[in-house]
């Protein structure tokens, strides 16, 4: 039934195995010392249990050298433990110079992470492997704790101050993130997914404003859902047999089978992509698929961006309308003013955060998550 | 020599009266009960009522045990399984653990152990239960009236600004039985100041005298501290009075200082007494002295003292700053010496002794081994590397049980079936009161190790869902499991012992052969406790295991058991006196 059942968090920051060191230190005298007295007391009980023959002649009922030797030698072994435990401790508090910082604040119920070259996230925390990250972080409201088990790093986040945390990751892997302070209702649901990458893979990522592979803009990702689509098997740079042609289409009239006509407009371009079959251009047949059901309003605003796009331009391929289309599509950050390419992450960033709900964990149903869960395990 | 080994050498003890009056049938009316200034009486109502608050704290226990065998729970809502924890917690806490060995066995054997006729200040012993259960019923009708959910520890801003539930009158309920604790913590420090018997020095006393007067001192010191922090919350929740939030310009890190300044000396106002009862137990029952009685007597001193000054390593994480830690720290390994030296010296005790192994001695042992791994695994939490990781984990959870179940509850179990025939005349059954002990270690044991190991995996305190986390799941599935054992545990001695009150057979003075002033009255003592104050001229725990085993000895060769002999000598031995 539980094939997987582990007893140890896995080890995946710098502080891991000289945490683990100590604990299996004090593991093992805490073992030690419960057996001496198991054993003495079992011994003791069994030897001397009423009705035995043991001698119990001459007993000792204070023993100045015998009690100072069970204080003292406790008291040494305390030191010591203290010593690397403090050692450990500074080193955890005190971050290196070099460390990059990254913001948290944390509120009910998630986590907001702030990069330092402004990509944020929600619950999840990307860092690479073998970077030292100092983690500055505060509270809206109540104290929560920012806690990563498998990097033994532990901090309360606190209203009104910054506290301070750092870490470096040595694993790629994904690692749990809990609040470990009690903050309310949803408590136990405060956290989600603390990703170590390989570096290279994460500076790929954090350079393309958080997402493994550059962002689209709206037009290019319908661009590429447009050919995914096959919708250029039909409708392409001119007319044909089977369908219209849609450059140059944005915005004009278009004659319809039994005379009437329509403007080009978005209402027209939905209609047309998700029910072709209500408005047919005059000289065609009905032969497209319906997709009503199949993309969703997302897809059909990409595609609309994207015809958009060919449509006002004024005709084929080969006319000097396609290649501003190109230039929209193809030159972005070099020819745009920065607020421009800022005003596109921020978009992409906040559809994002509709695509990357999973990740959101507070508001998710408990059932859900864990539906979810399970069919990825049988996948 | 009988088998109270003090007879020869306490002289004018009273013997049992002849008419059998005792404080429980001297007066059967209700109000002889609630307007008692018996010390002996006010320790009974207490045992009842807080059996009570016990089986409450115990049910609320069950459903966060029940609910956590599944990653996304079954029975709760998150906002109700909170209110449930915060439940567990305060009762058990505030209605339990601080007031079960102090307020019951202490409140009933104070006086008989130091051979007085009652407390120091008999009313006020009487209004410290009113307070007490005035603050019960505070903190119950907010429980009921929308319940609380900030948790026991009650972390600011969350309990003053942001929780919706009934935080107020459940602090209103635990600062006014705080009184109830001051109260006590005075009547046994002037108690034992000033009502000793004649000849009952200072080093005669019984190491539980020592360990309830160490409470005393904690408590009154601590106690109050508390009490103002509370205040605190509810000037800031109702008025709005700036002290702990942020946003009104407070300090919530200045609530943690304040607030565990209080309670982490509250800890030892659960497990001082509790040392005590474990001493009486093994010195009883080892038939010897406890082996250095000054150190182990001293030591309750020290923990009372140096308990003041570690509050800080319950906030290494918290924002105090990393020197405080370390000194927190270093101060927190030290008061680890005094409990480490208490547990070889009862050890050391059981070396020539002549033991029995009755169900007292078997709790007594279980504490041993309990609380050596409660105390070790405070050891993992006071290092400050070791802290960053494992606190608010489970790990603290199961370190805190390890020594408030594994300790204190262990203990005080232990103590009430020892003191159970003086307290009501009767004897319980004994085999099933010696295998349900072991039942106790057994099941305790099976809920709480689990959590160690799931909280060094990181599993956080508090949680209601860990569906993101399933490889916690078998952990919690086990602690399930060996909680319903403990609880059954828990069940059955509540069972015998209520049928012991009636069914049970007559207790004689001295069923254990015990030593001490409160075996040399008759069981149930008189409203009086002794007829004649005693003069005291022996050591305490003036056993001789040789000479005992010499007479167990002979009555073997008589082909007499060994344990009914010892009650037959113990019943001459109180003839000879009359």
């Amino acid at each position: 039934m539980f094939s997987n059942f582990p007893a140890t968090p896995p080890q995946a920051s710098s502080f891991s195995r000289e945490h683990d060191l100590i604990f299996y230190a004090l593991l093992a005298l805490t073992i030690i010392f419960t057996v001496m007295v198991g054993i003495g007391v079992i011994y003791f009980v069994i030897k001397y249990k009423r009705g035995s023959d043991a001698d119990r002649s001459r007993p000792i009922y204070e023993d100045a050298r015998l009690e100072t030797a069970w204080s003292v030698i406790p008291l040494i072994l305390a030191l010591i433990m203290f010593y690397f435990g403090t050692k450990l401790f500074i080193t955890m508090r005190v971050p290196p110079a070099d460390a990059q910082e990254i913001f948290v604040i944390g509120k009910q119920w998630m986590w907001h992470v702030q990069h330092s070259n402004g990509v944020r996230e929600n619950n999840t925390l990307h860092v690479p492997a073998g970077k030292p990250f100092k983690l500055t972080m505060i509270s809206q409201d109540v104290i929560h704790a920012f806690y990563i088990p498998a990097f033994r790093a532990q901090m309360h986040v606190v209203p009104g101050r910054y506290t301070t945390m750092w870490f470096t990751p040595t694993q790629p892997g994904k690692y749990h993130l809990f609040c470990s302070m009690y903050c309310g209702t949803q408590h136990s649901e405060m956290g989600g997914t603390v990703v170590v990458m390989e570096p290279r893979e994460w500076a790929n990522w954090i350079e393309n404003g958080g997402q493994s592979q550059a962002t689209l803009t709206l037009e290019q990702s319908g661009e590429r859902l447009y050919k995914q689509l096959a919708c250029n098997n039909c409708h392409g740079a001119e007319d044909n047999m089977r369908a219209p042609s849609l450059y140059g289409i944005w915005g004009k009239k278009r004659t319809l089978t039994g005379g009437r006509s329509v403007i080009a407009d978005q209402s027209y371009l939905r209609e047309s992509i998700l029910r072709p079959h209500n408005k047919i251009t005059n000289g065609y047949s009905n032969t497209m698929p319906v997709y009503d059901g199949q993309i969703n309003e997302e897809d059909v605003l990409k595609l609309m961006a994207y015809i958009k796009v060919i449509g006002s331009s004024v005709g084929g391929p080969s006319s000097s309308g396609t290649d501003t289309a190109a230039a929209v599509l193809n030159g972005t950050k070099g020819t745009m003013s920065p607020f421009a390419a800022n005003a596109i992450q921020y978009q992409n960033s906040s559809m994002r955060r509709v695509d990357s709900t999973p990740t959101t964990r507070s508001g998710e149903l408990a059932v859900n998550a864990i539906a979810a869960q399970q069919e990825a395990k049988g996948n | 020599m009988s088998a109270i080994p003090a007879d020869p050498n306490v002289t004018a003890v009273s013997a049992t009266p002849r008419t059998e009056t005792n404080y429980l049938n001297a007066d059967w009316s209700i109000k002889s009960w609630l307007l008692t200034g018996d010390h002996k009486r006010i320790g009974i109502l207490y045992l009842v009522t807080v059996s009570f608050f016990f089986f409450l704290g115990s049910i609320a226990a069950g459903l966060i045990r029940y609910e956590l065998t599944a990653p996304a729970g079954f029975i709760l809502e998150s906002e109700t399984y909170n209110k449930v924890f915060s439940a567990h917690g305060i009762i058990m806490v505030f209605l339990f653990l601080i007031v079960a060995i102090p307020a019951i066995l202490g409140n009933f054997l104070l006086p008989l152990m130091i051979g007085a006729r009652d407390m120091a200040f008999p009313r006020l012993n009487l209004l410290s239960w009113y307070l007490f259960m005035i603050g019960g019923a505070c903190i119950m009708g907010g429980m009921i009236n929308g319940g609380v959910d900030s948790g026991w520890t009650f972390y600011v801003p969350y309990s003053s600004m942001y929780a919706n539930s009934n935080v107020t009158m459940v602090l209103t309920g635990i600062f006014i039985a705080g009184f109830s604790s001051i109260t006590t913590g005075i009547n046994f420090i002037v108690t034992t100041h000033k009502m000793r018997a004649p000849g009952m020095t200072w080093f005669r006393l019984p190491l539980m005298v020592w360990a309830l007067y160490a409470t005393g001192v904690v408590i009154i010191l601590g106690t109050p501290v508390v009490a103002v922090t509370l205040l605190c919350i509810i000037f800031e929740r109702v008025f709005h009075l700036p002290i702990f939030s942020a946003e009104l310009g407070g300090d919530p890190v200045l609530f943690q200082h304040l607030f565990w300044f209080y309670s982490h000396p509250a800890v030892y106002i659960m497990i001082l007494p509790a040392f005590g009862v474990q001493s009486e137990l093994i010195a009883n029952f080892a038939r010897k002295r406890v082996f250095g009685y000054h150190l182990i007597a001293f030591s309750s001193l020290a923990i009372a003292g140096l308990g003041f000054l570690v509050w800080g390593h319950h906030m290494f994480i918290s924002s105090e700053s990393m020197y405080q830690g370390v000194v927190f720290s270093l101060i927190s390994f030290l008061v680890a010496i005094p409990s480490a030296i208490k547990v070889f010296n009862w050890t050391a005790t059981l070396y020539k002794g002549n033991i029995r192994l009755q169900t007292p001695m078997i709790y007594a042992l279980g504490f041993i081994g309990l609380f050596t791994i409660g105390g070790l695994t405070g050891l993992f939490l006071g290092c400050l590397g070791t802290d960053v990781h494992l606190t608010n984990t489970y790990f603290i959870v199961a370190h805190f049980h390890y020594v408030m179940v594994g300790g204190a509850v262990t203990a005080f179990l232990g103590g009430l079936h020892y003191w159970w025939p003086k307290m009501t005349g009767r004897l319980y059954p004994e085999s099933i009161a010696k295998w349900n002990a072991v039942l106790v270690f057994i099941g305790f044991n099976l809920t709480f190790f689990p959590q160690f190991i799931v909280g060094f995996m990181g599993m956080p305190r508090r949680y209601h869902y860990y569906y993101f986390a399933p490889e916690f799941q078998p952990y919690h599935i086990m602690s399930t499991l060996g909680s319903t054992v403990l609880a059954l545990s828990f069940i059955i001695p509540g069972l015998y012992l209520t049928r012991s009150l009636t069914k049970g057979a007559k207790a004689s003075a001295n069923p254990w052969g015990a030593h001490g002033l409160e075996w040399e009255t008759s069981s149930p003592p008189p409203t009086s406790n002794f007829l004649q104050i005693p003069v005291v001229l022996d050591e305490v725990y003036d056993f001789d295991p040789v000479t005992e085993h010499e007479q167990d000895k002979a009555a073997q060769a008589l082909e007499v058991p060994s344990y009914l002999s010892n009650e037959a000598k113990s019943i001459e031995s109180e003839k000879e006196k009359r």
